[in-house]
Order: structure tokens, then sequence, then C-alpha cells
């Protein structure tokens, strides 16, 4: 027990570091932001009143409700997208699993304004299919009006967070739990129920508590379908048509912040006082199985029929991109590739901005998510837990109030040898999009850990490892699927960002893609361009993302063989 | 020996020509102009190109923020300001930095731009910003929706109250677009407090969407998703202009507004931005704004001899815009207001506004050619109480009560008595309560017919 002090040394550094950087970009920004919610507006003094005034409105009641009905029902119908494709994918021998996985997660790269577009353009009262339906069978069906808009959008949009992380949990499960269970003779539901679902459990959870936070924090998507009467529009209606000043905007940010550090700490008791971690590593996961014919033509049906549902915005994106005029009608006139002539041409520097900050903030956020969910979980470092709730915070932090409280905070704020204000030198676009996204990679970080047994650890410095080589040759190897999903939701959200970053650039050659995107969308003759450069946006991460996943399936595929043997020698080699 | 003369005589010539063509203070430019504007790149595009072409030594930056964006970014940051210019539609906006003494005076060099256009004065009288075009306010539909659904073209705001258009209507709120604020008091200003509310609130009875952005109003017009939207004239003559099968025509309560630049104060590159003023009002300037992708009311007559036939000029016709005498103090007093009302009004309520609407339709199309008194008077007692104000016109323009709403306490010490959330949740219920019981007597009436 002597030694707990000094190997807490190292952990303490990293963490103290970790949380000056939070406090610095986190935690001042939102706090001058914040205080305006606890001033009275009238006298400058510190008050509660703008809470009563919130609590007594009955359109800020309202908006609570919906939010909350509007994010429950995008976790049950996310659910339902997500499952099949994860299931299916991971345990079964299924052809063009990696496809599916990489298709599986584009939803999550619908850039701004452009996606509602698309899919307004389809599902709308008057999209391609009400026209169709109405044409030929007189009726219409109302997919897009009102709430049932936002939750549909929404749930295809962050359905894959579960389908990501629920897939990684799938990977990691021990084989011979598999067969011990099998080998006692369990059934195959048996199996599922009671070793399979409760050990995916983790990464369901974190999938679902993203979805759920994402949901009820959304602005873009309710904003784009004229619903107001939700929480995260009023507070940024507020925000931005009343002033920066006035309190309610930020009543309502605080709400949301304190909401969603509520449902965070509701889906860690769930999962408290159960042990996920699994012994053994570096097999790949559950056995796959075969299918016979007939059940591999019905699995076949239900994927392709949910990846036809959730790409569709991406397929009405692409039509909107070749078209020339698309307007009341179930297709366009007539089609050109001009629109991405133009883009290309006038639009470059937009792409190299994306993949730079894009993957700037990914980087930074699998780090530091990787070593937040280190000292969280396997140190007893005191006031650990703040570090989590301070890091996942963010996901409850509007852009635009990120967006506002750096320009606050920062702009008196030169860099040295650059000669300007921090808030308009293009880093801070990466480091307000490494904190808008560290939480998604954190989750995922802490799913994988939680999944690593402490006592391939404790082996590890047993036989002498110092603390930071177990962590990086044990730890870090196995949180590698969970590492890479961190990354790639990171990296895919990040470069479609549009909230914070619209308050930060400060000239048009730092602009990302999103921002280019936001310009096109404001003029009649910019859809198609913007919609073309939407599918160029798309496309990157697209492959970015089938790249990493064919380097995590080649990894597994190098180390399946001799699975039995590797966690013994990675441990003696420590 | 004679090809190379010849060569030194051109290259000679159209030197001079360019030096002549350039402004004296040319050679002295700074090499770059940073611009903060609310134009879609259509338009900064266009003009940038055109203007660098003029001035080739000058790199133009054009900043898209959205206007209410922008003036909170030159306000965040006058500190250490980086932007030379400010460039968007509404002169509200302008007169918000010039009240920050955000801007900078300049006196215009070029010659032939008139006094007003309409019945509006093209320039700031104290100097600060300049109109270069001129904007009006009506009505674009797409025609293919309109055919589809044996919709008429309605020519004037009030027939866009009229039955047929349920849920086929588009705007923007007030509070969140600076162009359709101007369209909101234009009717206030030509109709009156009491009517024009009245109006306002039976024509948001059928709108199908109130959109979070200006452009939402095109953008839905143009893909189909509803028929006919009030909006800004350059959002309908560019669609149009784009291919896209809408129509737009000023109904006749409509105002011409000039759309604005302005120096910012301390600019880093004050030369830049005076040639980019003088660039704009220039003939060549106000000729880029007949660019398809533009299509921007010019402020200099002679530019009409330009434009495409059909285009509408506001020195020519005179019943465009000068039916209102558009009073911008009288807007100013109660901006903040008008925009709370709207949105407690009619965005926020639009269902309970769209229930009371259509029960009213639907009473008054059963009352059709039937003599009913008692069924009439309820009728007519729902219509008011639909269009019933939680506030009087002199109320709202009150200074004391404006400063409930007001952006910013100037001084700690300054104390206003009221809160905007308890205003609004005020008139909340009484909306609320009015919407209800108005469709409940239009249901009423229509049991008893």
């Amino acid at each position: 027990m002597t030694t707990v002090s000094r190997s807490l040394w190292g952990p303490g550094a990293v963490a103290l570091s970790l949380a000056l950087f939070l406090i610095v970009f986190l935690v001042i920004p939102v706090a001058k932001v914040i205080y305006v919610a606890f001033q009275d507006p009238n006298t400058g003094a510190l008050t509660l009143i703008n809470f009563v005034d919130f609590f007594n409105t009955s359109l800020f009641q309202e908006s609570f409700f919906n939010s909350f009905y509007v994010a429950s029902m995008s976790v049950v119908l996310a659910s339902v997208f997500a499952l099949p494709l994860a299931y299916f994918t991971t345990r079964f021998n299924f052809g063009g699993s990696i496809l599916i996985q990489t298709l599986g997660v584009i939803p999550l790269i619908m850039p701004p304004f452009v996606g509602a577009v698309a899919m307004v353009l389809l599902f709308g009262q008057n999209g391609s299919i009400n026209l169709l339906l109405d044409e030929y069978f007189g009726f219409t069906i109302p997919f897009m009006e009102g709430l049932n808009g936002v939750i549909f959008v929404e749930s295809v949009h962050y359905f894959p967070f579960i389908l990501i992380n629920l897939s990684a949990a799938l990977n990691n499960i021990d084989r011979s739990m598999e067969e011990a269970a099998q080998n006692l003779g369990a059934s195959r539901g048996r199996l599922f129920r009671r070793i399979v679902f409760p050990l995916a459990m983790p990464g369901y959870v974190a999938g679902a508590s993203l979805v759920f936070l994402k949901v009820f924090d959304d602005l873009g998507t309710p904003l784009l379908l004229n619903i107001n009467n939700m929480l995260a529009p009023q507070a940024y209606l507020r925000i931005s048509s009343i002033g920066i000043n006035d309190p309610m905007g930020y009543v309502i940010s605080v709400i949301l912040v304190m909401f969603s550090l509520l449902a965070l700490w509701t889906s860690f008791l769930a999962l408290r006082g159960k042990d996920y971690a699994t012994v053994q590593k570096g097999g790949g996961g559950l056995m796959k199985r075969d299918l016979a014919g007939w059940e591999k033509a019905g699995c076949y049906a239900v994927v392709i029929l949910i990846l036809l549902l959730v790409l569709s915005p991406h397929i009405a994106l692409t039509l909107l991109s070749f078209g020339t005029v698309w307007s009341f009608s179930p297709l366009p006139d007539a089609y050109t590739a001009q629109h991405y002539v133009d883009v290309v041409s006038t639009s470059s520097t937009y792409i190299t901005n994306t993949l730079l900050y894009a993957g700037l903030a990914a980087g930074i956020d699998v780090v530091f998510g990787t070593a937040i969910a280190y000292v969280v979980w396997r140190t007893g470092l005191p006031g650990r837990k703040l570090l989590d709730y301070m890091a996942m915070g963010a996901v409850a932090i509007p852009g635009v109030v990120l967006g506002i409280g750096y320009l606050r905070t920062f702009y008196q704020f030169d860099v040295p040898f650059i000669d300007k204000p921090l808030a308009s030198w293009w880093v801070i676009i990466v480091i307000a999009l490494a904190i808008r996204r560290l939480p998604y990679a954190l989750r995922a970080c802490v799913a994988a850990l939680q999944q690593v047994s402490v006592m391939l650890e404790e082996a590890a410095e047993n036989l002498g490892a110092t603390k930071s080589r177990t962590v990086r040759r044990i730890v870090v190897p196995l949180m590698m699927g969970g590492i890479v999903a961190g990354f790639v939701t990171s990296f895919a959200t990040a470069a479609v960002e549009l909230s914070a970053t619209i308050m930060l650039v400060s000239q048009e050659s730092d602009a990302p893609l999103a921002y280019g995107i936001y310009e096109f969308m404001q003029s009649a003759s910019g859809r198609g361009p913007g919609a073309a450069l939407g599918i160029i946006a798309v496309l990157i991460i697209g492959i970015a993302t089938y790249l990493s996943h064919r380097v995590i399936n080649k990894k597994e595929t190098e180390r399946a063989p001799q699975q039995a043997a590797a966690p013994e020698e990675k441990v003696q080699g420590a | 020996m004679k090809r190379k003369d010849f060569l030194r005589a051109v290259s000679g010539a159209l030197a001079v020509l360019a030096v002549s063509a350039l402004p004296a203070f040319a050679a002295d430019l700074e090499g770059k102009l940073v611009i903060v504007t609310s134009y879609p790149p259509d338009t900064t595009v266009t003009v940038k190109k055109a203007f660098e072409a003029v001035h080739p030594g000058v790199e133009v930056e054009m900043l898209k923020k959205k206007t209410t964006a922008g003036i909170k970014f030159l306000q965040e940051t006058a500190t250490n300001n980086k932007a030379d210019m400010f460039w968007a539609s509404a002169p509200d906006a302008f007169e918000v930095l010039k009240g920050d003494n955000l801007l900078a005076k300049y006196d215009v060099k070029v010659q032939g731009i008139p006094e007003k256009v309409g019945a509006f004065p093209i320039n700031d009288p104290d100097g600060y910003y300049k109109g270069f075009a001129a904007s009006g306010y009506g009505i674009m539909w797409n025609t293919r929706y309109l055919k589809a659904k044996k919709l008429p073209v309605p020519k004037t705001w009030a027939e866009l109250a009229d039955p047929v258009y349920f849920g086929h209507v588009g705007m923007s709120a007030p509070s969140r677009s600076g162009t359709t604020h101007l369209t909101m008091e234009t009717i206030l200003q030509g109709m009156g407090w009491e009517k024009g509310w009245a109006l306002m609130k039976a024509m948001s009875g059928n709108f199908k969407t109130v959109t979070e952005r200006s452009f939402g109003v095109p953008d839905g017009v143009n893909s189909g998703q509803f028929g006919l939207g009030i909006v800004i004239d350059f959002f309908g003559l560019s669609s149009q202009a784009s291919g896209f099968p809408v129509d737009f025509l000023y109904p006749p309560i409509t105002t011409l507004v000039p759309a604005n630049i302005a120096i910012v104060k301390n600019a880093p590159h004050p030369k830049a931005a005076a040639a980019f003023i003088e660039f704009l009002l220039s003939p060549e300037g106000q000729a880029v704004l007949l660019d398809p992708k533009i299509r921007r009311l010019p402020v200099n007559p002679a530019t009409y001899a330009k434009a495409p036939a059909g285009f509408p000029n506001p020195f020519k016709d005179p019943s465009l815009g000068s039916a209102v005498k558009f009073d911008l103090d009288l807007s100013k007093s109660r901006y903040n207001v008008v925009n709370s009302l709207f949105d407690v009004m009619v965005t926020y309520r639009l269902d309970d506004l769209q229930g009371a609407v259509k029960a009213i339709h639907d009473a008054k199309a059963k009352a059709m050619g039937k003599s009913n008194t008692d069924a009439g008077k309820l009728i007519a007692e729902a219509e008011a109480l639909v269009a019933r104000m939680p506030i009087t016109e002199a109320d709202a323009g009150k200074k004391e009560f404006n400063a409930i709403f007001k952006k910013k306490r100037k001084k700690a010490s300054t104390k206003v008595t009221g809160r905007q959330a308890e205003v609004e949740q005020q008139w909340d219920e009484e909306i609320k309560a009015n919407y209800a019981k108005a469709k409940e007597l239009a249901e009423k009436a229509a049991s008893m017919l």
C-alpha cells in the first residue's frame, strides 16, 4: 500500500492538466455565459427569479415536456434501427458486414441544413413519397408533421451512436463465456438473454444515453423543421433573437446541463454494481454462426430495409446535388454535374480545413478520452468523478453558448507571436470542436475500458511494469476497438458541426465545410452546390470510417489465430 | 520593330485606361478588405469579383454572418476590431450599430443617386450608412403548387387571409429576420396597430409554418413545401432567375427600404473600404445588382435601362412603395415589443391560432347564404377574440415599457421594473385563452347552422 501514493503521481499529473484544460476551455467560458442566468435582468444582482419565471411559463413547461418526449421516442426508434444491424453483423457470418457497419455510420455524417432539406424533399407533406401516394392512392402520411418529423430525423441521424457502441461491445464479449454457456447446455435464446445481452449492456447504455442527450440538446433539427416548442430551440431563439443579455436563454441552458447530468447519472446507476469486464482478451469477440438460406434472406431483407430508410437523406441529397430544379415534383426536372464542378473549383479550402480541424479535434478527443476514462475508472484520485462530469458536461452545452463564451473569454487575449486574438485564431475552432465532441470519445473509451479486466493490469504490475507501461502495453491495445469507435464518432460529427464554428470563424480562409454548406444553402441557386458539397463531406468521412473499420478488422483477424496465447504473452512481455 | 512598338503603344494605352478608370486615391489602397455581411455567396462572390477586377490590388474577404449575429460579432469584438465594413439589408441593424457608436461617417463621392426611393431616404441622414439597393416586400408563390392545388394568385395581403390558403402560406418571424420585421412594421404602419395585427393574425392562421431563417421561406416555396411565402423581393426574383417555377408580386401596402453598407469604426483598411462603397454606387457596381443571381433594385435610376423587361422600377412606377411612408423612428421605438408580441401570439401559439382560425373558416363556410344572426354574432365575436391585442399601440411605444425588452442595461445603476419573461407569460396566458374561446364560439356557431 505504500506504493499507492507514488503510483498515483503520474495519473495525478495527467488528471491535473486535463482538469486545467477543461476549466480554461469549458468551465470558464460557459460560466461567463451561465452567470447571466442568475442575474436579475433589472438590477444585475444575483437571484433565482429567472428560474421562477421559467417554471411559471406554460410555453417552457410545454417545451420541457416536448424535449423529453422527443428524446425518449428517438431512443426507441433508434434502437429499432440499430439492434438488428449490430446483432446480425456481429453474430452471424454475414457477407458485407464491414460495408453494412460503414453504411450504418453514415447517417451520423449528415451535414447541417442539407439533411433536413433532403428529408423534407422525400418525406415532407409535399415530398416525393407523399406526392406519389397522393397521386396514386389519394392519401398522404404525416411523417414530418410536428414532433414526428423531429423524432424521425433525429433517430435516423443519431442511431449510429447505438450501433457503434453496441457493435464494439458485442465484439468485445469473451468467446469463452459463450462457449462455457453452450457447454453447459444453454439454448440460443437463453445464451442471448443471459450472456450476450447483459454483457453488451454497457455499450447499449452508452449509445442510448448519448442518443438521448444529443436529441435532448439538439438545436439544428427542430429549428430546420421549424419546431420551436422544445428546450434547445427556445434557448437558442432567446439568445439569438432577444439578445445575449436576456436571462431566459441561459436559464434554459442551465436546465439542459443539469438534466443531461441527471440522465448520465441515471445511466451510471443502471450499470452500477455489475461487473462487465471479461478477463480473456485478444479474441475476436463472439463466435459467428452461419445462417440457413431462408434466415439469411430474411436478415438481408431487414438490413436492406433499414439501410434504405436511414440512408434516405443521403439518397435525396445525391439527387439534389445532381438535380437542376426540384420543386413540387417526386424527382428533379433534369440532371447535371455542374454543381460539383462549381464546388470543386471554388471550395477546396473548406475541404482541407475540415480534414485538418476534425482530425486534430478527434485526435485530442481520444487521447483525452482514454486518459480521463483511465483516471476515473482505474485510480483512486480524489475528485476524479468531477473530471468525468466536467468532460461529459460539454455534451449539454449548446454550441452557440460555447461560441459566445469563447468570444467573451478569449477575444482580449492575444496569442504570442501571431498577434491575433485567440478567439479569432483557427486553433480555437479545433479546441471548440474537441470540447464539443469529447463526450462521444469519452463514452466510447469508458465502455471499452469497462470491458478490460483490472486483473490484467494487476498482473502486469505484479510482473514489474510501471503504470505508464501498463497503460501503453495492456490497457490501450485492449481498448483499441473503443478508441477507434470514439475517434470515428468524434471525427465524423466534428466534420459537420456548425453551431459553435459559425460563431468562431473570423475569416473565410479558416472556414470548414459545414460553414460553406451553410453559406450555399442561404440562396436559391446555392442548393445544388450546397448539396454537392454535402455529398463530398459525406464521401470523405465515409471513406475515413471505412478505412478505420478495415484497420480494426484486419488487426482482429491477425490476432484471432493465436488468441488463446495472446493475453499471456502480452502480460509476460510487460 | 513595328510590332513591338505597336504592342508597347497598346499596352501603354491600356495602362492609361486602367489608371484613369481607377479613382484618384487608388494608388494607396490597402491590400485587404474585411466585410461582415449577411448576403449569400451569390451576391458576395459576384460583387467581390467585379470589385477586384477594378481594384486588383485589394483582396476582399467576406465574413458571412446572419444580420443579428453580425451585429453581435461587431459588438463583442469592438475592443479589438478587425472588420472594415458591415453590409446587410435591414436599416434597423445599422441603427443599432450606429447607436452603439460602432460605425464611421463617410461622404460618398459618386454622383447620380437620388435622395429617396419610394418614400424612404436612401442614405442615413447622419451620414453613417449608405443605401446601395432598394428592397420591397411582397408575396412569392410556386406556380406548380398553385396549379396543382387550384389556388388563385393573391394580389393583396388581405387575400392571404382567405380560407382557400389555409395551410399553404409561410413566413419567418420578425424576431428572427430583420426583413420580416420590416414587413410586419410596414403592415402595422400602413393599416394601423389594431387593424394591422388583426390582418396579420388572420393571415397567420393560414400559415403552414413560421420559419426560423428568412431564407427558409423562399426555400419552402421553391421546393413546394408550401405554396406561398411572404418575402423580400430579391428572394423571389433570384429564385425565379435560378429556374424555380416561382413568381413574385408587390401588394399595394409595401414599402421600399434601402439595403445598406457602412464602414466600421476603427476599420483597419479604411481606404479600401471607401473604394468599395464608391464602386458599389458607381454605374458598374449598380449594374452588377441586376445579375440574375442577385436581382436587387439599384438605387441609381439610370441603371434600370439595362434591366430585363418587366423588372420593377421604383423610379418609374409611382405606386411602388409609396403608399406607406415608413417611419423608422416609430419602428425603432417598439422594435423588441413587436418581435416579442409576434412570437407570443403567432410563432409559439401557431397550433392554437390555426385551430381557432380553422373553426372560424368552417363556421363562415356553413353560414354562407344562410341568415342566422345569433351565429353571425358568435362568429364576429370569435374573430374579435382572435384579433384582440394584449397591449395598446400607445403602451407598446412607451419608453419605460420598452426598457423591459432592451438588450442591454447600459450602466449597472440603470433600473427597470418588470421582466420580459414575466410580461410574455402574462400575454401568453391571455392569448391562449382567447384562441381557445374563439374556437369554442366558432364551433358553437357552426353547430347552430
